[in-house]
């Protein structure tokens, strides 16, 4: 049976990062994901990573923005280390080969992003994801001798010895369809949002909430879950994203009269207002029939009025994709959005070394809420947290690893039961729904009822609906009897992870009656901070999930009203 | 560019199964699916497996030509399925119906998901595929210039997706080739300034007999490449870096031939194909062929010479002399090179980044209603470094 020091499930940015980190500090490491590393959908992230490195910039100022951006719901001291951390972790990934574009005197160019007060952003043209996690591989390729990679190995649990601590993970080798129990002193979960939960989503297939749903399953508490951030700039029908970067360089959203309707909801930031305020007041125009587009469901992106040379250089990926997914040369006519499902600024529950409040278990990442980004993340924050985050829990994990012994664990007993769970899935009789048909309407639900906007009877049915689904989760069927690459079983596991996921998220929008940060509630429009400045934590028991409530941590910015 | 107003229509794809538990052979697999011209054959393949049968082997994730997991090849030609429309690939179908199988020179695991780890990755490991640091490294970033960082990114751009190792004709007859994907992850690396084994790099790839010079040019993997990596384009200049900067002599014989070829033309205005082996491999002038080396290359090559001759594809008389040009077009051809060869600095054209800033825009823009407005709000100014390239 394998055993390591530190265990990381998932290879994005977080995993990779972590997996460096614990390595660089004497530990065993492995890292295990489901698909190829550089498959994670840290891939897509387009527009950058912020940092306070030019000379002008204080990382104050970039935890400030974090601070109102979160919508005073993040928690300070964690909002610190981050920012003041960042220009150190930037440096690093130049050292280690990211091609990050230049200015005229050589130096990282950085470009301008929604909820910041200056241009603070670095970036690598519109693929600054794809850049630094293709070089955190390089990183993992050359240090494969300290660090042992389980390529597509889809895990299913997460060990737990008598006293609770977490130490390993059973897991499936997707390839040959072979079981193997992972002893570990440490697991470091790094897997992840759960954006499949929603249809349509920016996120990719694989962003199933596998870490959110097994931490939970273990009783790790879930925090502040109904933090959803839509993305104000997504493709109408396939919800495919486009970059923050592109206002960043200088492009204004119009609605149907040709009006820059920012101009109403954030006078001074206009369209670099924070993603909820931008998606908000999106929603607005497009509910009061100054939408665009078929059904006028959508409004324009313009971004004509960015110099052509520019766009080509800095905007490519979006030119791509705007030909190729839409039908539009981005340079010449305005393209066609609306606010689509993003980012999941909830997640297991972290101290700011990545600690879970279970001994042993670890979380960076998008899988994990520290939090940083409490009611709204800004853009280019979600890189840094993942590296920041990610490498201090590699940090924490390999120093507990060196003062402790490997756990002991009967790791059969889990590793037969998720056997006969799989095998059981695969014996299914074909009686009932479909695995697919489930997923899709559980995504149309989400997007439907734990939305932008929201109000307690849209959420009760949600709820409702949810239950109805994972009773009829638990019989769907699927049609692959084999071993070798069964995907088709693995579509029914995240399913699960991701009825888990969405359960929670509208558990927490129903709790909390405020409207804050992604969280709008039409029925309470304001922001209460006497009775909802505090994170909602929700727990798995017998009777189901458990809502109790944790303190925001305010260290030098005392909650204000949010304008931009 | 993709229409994207019309409905939804029914597409047939016929998809390459293989299902290596079974013992049986590969077989075709058909299904009719609903779709929008414009929607990809990803999200055909999608609704076949989600409504038909899950048991569908396609490895995918981004939708978005990002993540590069689900190569494929389309009617014969490599692609990403998440790239290709549906309208486009009923096109290039001979029969009307979308045929989809899995990549090409990459063993098949099942269905459409090929073992990348055998080919791919492994030929990417050996170009020793990370930074180099140049000493000593600095306490912020390393100054380089904003055109080497854009340049270095196109192949950075590289998703890894194998379209380029699935198409590569040379691999096809030598799978030990490096292959286009690694070269241009190799080029990365030599493009870099930061990186402090330029030469080191070269000097392996060149020496290497499966290394930049197995590579014959036959732009299959620029064709392929659905992110414009021109990996070709990347050999090339690794093999320009290493001959006309670091001038490395390889035992493949590459830097002669090519010094050969480029010699010929410029004296006989084309190609002087008798003259070419033993000029690449005895020296470079006339008295070439009177080298062993040039004589031994040359008995090993009678085969193919005699082969030649019986087919009328040269001609003695043909293979004594250089072609004939007229002396006005010979003149033409020469000045190319001294125009070339003048310039202080070689000139590399980066493919990536294409077009030019044009005359600010005059024509409103239209919006939805016919309402127009001008599209004049002043630009944003452009950031510090956006030199043209």
């Amino acid at each position: 049976m394998p055993a390591h020091d530190v265990l990381i499930i998932g290879a994005g940015l977080a995993g990779q990062r972590a997996a460096l980190a614990a390595a660089e500090n004497g530990a065993s490491v492995a890292i295990m994901s489901k698909v190829h590393p550089v498959r994670s959908h840290s891939v897509a992230a387009a527009g950058g990573i912020n940092a306070a490195i030019s000379i002008d910039d204080d990382w104050h100022s970039h935890a400030y923005d974090t601070v109102k951006g979160s919508d005073f719901l993040g928690d300070q001291d964690a909002i610190e280390i981050m920012c003041s951390e960042a220009p150190a972790e930037v440096m690093h990934l130049e050292h280690i080969g990211v091609t990050f574009h230049r200015n005229d005197r050589g130096e990282m160019d950085l470009r301008a992003f929604g909820g910041a007060s200056m241009k603070r952003t670095a970036y690598v043209a519109d693929i600054t994801g794809q850049a630094l996690l293709h070089v955190l591989y390089e990183q993992l390729m050359k240090h494969h001798e300290t660090v042992d990679r389980y390529e597509e190995w889809f895990t299913t649990s997460l060990l737990q010895d008598e006293e609770g601590r977490c130490c390993g993970a059973v897991a499936r080798d997707v390839r040959s369809g072979r079981m193997e129990a992972f002893k570990a002193k440490n697991v470091i979960l790094a897997c992840g949002g759960a954006g499949q939960a929603y249809k349509p989503t920016t996120n990719g297939l694989i962003v199933t909430g596998d870490g959110i749903a097994m931490a939970y399953r273990l009783g790790a508490p879930l925090m502040d879950m109904e933090m959803v951030q839509y993305h104000p700039t997504c493709l109408v029908e396939t919800g495919i994203l486009i970059t923050e970067g592109a206002r960043g360089e200088g492009a204004h959203l119009l609605n149907s009269q040709g009006e820059r309707f920012m101009e109403k909801a954030a006078p001074n930031k206009m369209e670099l207002a924070s993603r909820d305020v931008v998606s908000r007041a999106e929603q607005i125009e497009i509910d009061e029939g100054r939408g665009v587009g078929p059904g006028g469901t959508g409004i324009y992106l313009d971004v004509t009025v960015v110099p052509r040379k520019r766009t080509l250089e800095a905007l490519r990926e979006i030119v791509n994709l705007g030909k190729d997914f839409a039908g539009v040369d981005i340079t010449r006519e305005p393209i066609t959005i609306r606010p689509g499902q993003h980012y999941i600024m909830g997640g297991v529950k972290t101290d700011v070394d990545g600690r879970t409040p279970i001994e042993g278990l670890y979380a960076a990442g998008e899988v994990a809420c520290v939090s940083v980004h409490g009611g709204n993340r800004l853009g280019a924050n979600s890189l840094l947290d993942t590296l920041i985050f990610g490498r201090r829990a590699g940090e924490h994990a390999a120093a507990r690893a060196a003062a402790i012994k490997l756990p002991e664990v009967d790791a059969n007993a889990k590793l037969k039961s998720d056997v006969g769970e799989i095998d059981a899935i695969i014996a299914r009789p074909h009686e009932g729904r479909r695995v697919s048909e489930i997923k899709d309407d559980l995504g149309e639900l989400m997007n439907r009822y734990a939305a932008v906007f929201r109000d307690e009877a849209g959420l009760l049915t949600a709820l409702e609906s949810i239950g109805r689904l994972k009773e009829e989760s638990r019989h769907a069927w699927i049609d692959d009897r084999g071993t070798v690459f069964n995907q088709d079983v693995l579509g029914a596991i995240e399913l699960g992870y991701m009825i888990d996921c969405a359960e929670t998220t509208v558990v927490g929008a129903l709790e909390r009656k405020e409207s804050r940060g992604a969280q709008f509630r039409t029925d309470y429009p304001e922001r209460n901070d006497a009775e909802w400045l505090k994170h909602i934590d929700i727990t798995l028991t017998d009777d189901g999930p458990q809502v109790s409530y944790s303190p925001v941590t305010i260290t030098q910015w005392q909650p204000e009203e949010r304008k931009y | 560019m993709a229409d994207i107003h019309k409905p939804p229509e029914e597409f047939r794809i016929r998809m390459r199964r293989y299902d290596p538990e079974s013992g049986e052979a590969p077989y075709w697999d058909e299904h009719t699916i609903t779709l929008a011209p414009h929607r990809s054959v990803l999200e055909a393949i999608l609704q076949a497996r989600d409504r038909f049968d899950g048991s569908i082997g396609i490895r995918c994730s981004c939708r978005q030509a990002i993540c590069g997991s689900c190569g494929v090849r389309v009617n014969g030609e490599p692609a990403l399925a998440c790239h290709t429309h549906l309208d486009a690939a009923l096109k290039s179908s001979p029969d009307g119906v979308i045929e989809i199988e899995p990549m090409g020179n990459i063993p098949v695991i099942k269905d459409l998901i090929v073992d990348m780890d055998a080919v791919h990755w492994k030929k990417i490991q050996r170009v020793t595929p990370w930074l180099i640091n140049k000493q000593p490294i600095p306490e912020r970033e390393y100054l380089v210039s904003h055109d080497a960082m854009v340049d270095v990114t196109q192949s950075m751009a590289c998703i890894q997706c194998g379209a380029c190792v699935s198409d590569c004709l040379a691999m096809e007859v030598d799978p030990g080739f490096i292959g286009p994907a690694a070269l241009a992850k190799a080029y990365r690396f030599v493009g870099d300034p930061r990186d402090a084994q330029q030469k080191e790099r070269l000097v392996d790839l060149a020496q290497d007999p499966e290394g930049i010079f197995d590579c014959t040019h036959c732009f299959k993997c620029v064709e392929a490449c659905p992110k414009d990596v021109n990996p070709m384009g990347q050999i090339m200049r690794l093999r320009r870096i290493a001959i006309d900067d670091h001038h490395i002599v390889d035992v493949n014989n590459g830097e002669r031939h090519e010094a050969a070829f480029t010699g010929l033309i410029k004296d006989n205005g084309l190609l002087w194909e008798a003259e070419l082996l033993p000029r690449s491999y005895g020296g470079n002038s006339w008295f070439g062929k009177l080298h062993p080396a040039a004589g031994k290359e040359l008995l090993s090559s009678l085969p193919a010479i005699v082969k030649a001759l019986i087919r009328g594809k040269v001609t003695p008389m043909g293979a004594l002399k250089p072609h004939k040009l007229k002396s006005k077009d010979l003149k033409s051809v020469q000045s190319i090179y001294e125009k070339i060869e003048k310039k202080p600095e070689r000139y590399e054209l980066n493919l990536y980044i294409s077009g030019v800033d044009e005359v600010v825009q005059e024509t409103p823009v239209t919006v939805a209603g016919g309402v127009e407005t001008e599209a004049s709000a002043p630009a944003p100014e452009s950031p510090e470094g956006s030199t043209s390239v």
